[in-house]
């Protein structure tokens, strides 16, 4: 059969992802030292995963209603008015969804459809742009820049913004860059995003982690810009919940009523169970997230520390866990240094190519890792670059 | 607790340098707190944790339970102190409960062991009276598990 004729021109045209590939190769190599995996290597903390178990020991084991139960809702705005200061109502402007990954799909085929263009900034996450293509829109790329602190900026939106522009992606604390954006800096293209009517995905899985005493801000706190963005986030980073799958979505209750009629139609009700150790995670976690984050920052120090001292100049991340050091200096493409790399000293990063046709000439570098393996990590990276060194000297 | 020490005693080959980065402060500051760690005795040493187990002909361990009579103002700190002279004794500690010390006792073989608790302990002014467990496996120790470590669980997926 001519499968081409039977699947969709736009499932076709999606690009497999990149990471996924570099993947591959690591799968069949033994004995490799990965700095490559985009989860916390903490367990969920253990009251939470009892308050999972003892659910399921009373046989709670039915759907949710379909937005998540009404006291998860209520802990989540809780925790958005604790945590940044935001009020949403919980009854009407809350979704639990499959993971962010869920929420961002749907909001995205609510907002957006034929013709329609999606701004996204990369290095970014791998999803949006694939998503905004099998919602039928158009993505429109916008290059953000380590001399910017990998921000995005004002003028970058005004340069790419035309009048099919409907929804800007925010995906801050950024994952692979490790770039945050401050609220001077929301403000700042606040004021463009008013002055285009653009719609705003704050994707904001990783706001529980950042460092240097610089607290997550959401979009939505910004004046004038709450009934204009859809915030989306999840347990996964915070918690370590990652196989949990759970997220949400908070939005202005007009948008949330159409989310959640797309949710109850292809999700039914995220994972029942989940839920259970959610709020239980919202009620009494606020000190693990502390705990994971503080080891967090000490090894993001260490390894910003020795990549910079071995020559890779790597903007300072400050939020989520990853680093993304310039391989520029060594002459090679990201995908290069990584195959090389990986050949030669058996450690797996992953290219920045990944992320985004201008993550060329960097590496995703994971700090998810226990500090041992960090360490023995960084020693064999020196070798590489020293080896590397030696041989163009040669 | 002190983050130092914390990760000193996770792993005493971190570098000054490397554990200057780590905590975020000066190198000569780390120096300096290590050196007067080491001058006040707080830190009493550094080497390396073996797994005895996969050593062939390491020996035993034995713990071993001491009822003691204390002594007028001394209490249990003379004896304590003349046990942990010997050799053969790794670890001495004072415990509340059914017993007031508790070592960790090494020898060759067995009858090592029971030889030095017979001979010397036993014998020991103040001693009331012992109860020896040999050790069969180690499954942990200070802080470190003896058991293969566990595979990373983590797919790369994505």
């Amino acid at each position: 059969m001519n499968y081409s004729e039977k699947l969709t021109p736009s499932i076709q045209s999606v690009k497999p992802s990149g990471i996924r590939r570099f993947f591959d190769i690591v799968n069949e190599m033994d004995h490799v030292i990965s700095l490559s995996v985009g989860e916390p290597d903490f367990q969920t903390p253990w009251h939470v995963r009892q308050a999972g178990i003892a659910s399921l020991e009373q046989g709670k084991t039915w759907y949710t209603p379909n937005r998540g139960f009404k006291e998860l809702c209520r802990e989540i705005t809780k925790f958005y008015k604790r945590k940044y200061d935001l009020t949403y109502d919980s009854a009407e402007e809350c979704l639990v969804t499959v993971g962010g990954s869920e929420a961002i799909d749907n909001a995205i085929r609510c907002l957006v459809t034929r013709g329609d263009e999606v701004l996204i900034p990369q290095p970014a996450f791998v999803c949006y742009e694939p998503l905004a293509i099998m919602a039928g829109a158009t993505p429109v790329i916008i290059e953000t820049k380590a001399e910017n602190a990998f921000r995005l900026t004002p003028e970058q939106i005004e340069e790419k913004v035309t009048d099919k522009t409907k929804l800007l992606i925010l995906p801050y604390p950024n994952n692979p860059t490790g770039g945050i954006m401050e609220r001077k800096d929301l403000e700042a293209i606040a004021e463009v995003i008013k002055k285009y009517d653009l719609m705003v995905l704050s994707d904001e899985i990783y706001s529980e982690l950042t460092y240097e005493g610089k607290r997550h801000v959401s979009i939505a706190s910004v004046d004038g810009m709450r009934e204009r963005t859809v915030v989306i986030n999840g347990f996964s980073k915070a918690y370590a919940m990652t196989g949990w799958r759970l997220g949400y979505a908070l939005a202005p209750k007009e948008i949330c009523a159409m989310m959640v009629k797309l949710h109850q139609f292809c999700i039914m009700s995220a994972p029942t169970t989940a839920q259970y150790a959610a709020i239980e995670a919202l009620r009494n976690g606020d000190n693990d997230i502390e705990e994971m984050r503080t080891q967090y920052d000490m090894r993001r120090r260490f390894v910003v520390g020795s990549l910079n001292e071995m020559g890779l100049t790597c903007f300072n991340p400050e939020g989520a866990f990853y680093c993304f050091p310039c391989i520029k200096s060594t002459g090679l493409s990201s995908e290069e240094f990584c195959t090389r790399l990986l050949q030669s000293k058996h450690v797996a990063l992953v290219p920045g190519s990944a992320f985004g046709e201008c993550g060329e000439g960097y590496v995703r570098l994971s700090y998810s890792y226990s500090i041992n393996h960090l360490t023995r990590a960084m020693e064999l990276i020196r070798e590489f670059l020293k080896e590397l060194k030696d041989e163009s000297d040669r | 607790m002190d983050k130092l020490l914390q990760l000193l005693s996770e792993n005493s080959s971190f570098t000054t340098a490397q554990l200057s980065m780590m905590l975020g402060e000066p190198e000569d500051y780390i120096k300096a707190q290590i050196e007067e760690y080491e001058n006040s005795g707080v830190i009493r040493g550094y080497r390396a944790v073996v797994n005895w187990d996969e050593v062939p002909e390491s020996g035993v361990m034995a713990m071993i339970e001491l009822k003691v009579a204390p002594q007028l103002q001394k209490g249990f700190d003379e004896i304590a102190e003349k046990i942990l002279a010997y050799d053969e004794v790794e670890s001495v500690y004072l415990m509340a409960g059914s017993y007031d010390l508790l070592l960790s006792v090494k020898g060759k073989t067995i009858q090592d062991v029971s030889s030095f608790v017979a001979k010397r302990l036993a014998a020991m002014n103040g001693i009331l009276s012992t109860a020896t467990h040999f050790m069969l496996k180690r499954y942990k120790e200070n802080g470190v598990s003896m058991v293969d470590a566990k595979k990373d669980g983590r797919e790369m997926i994505v």
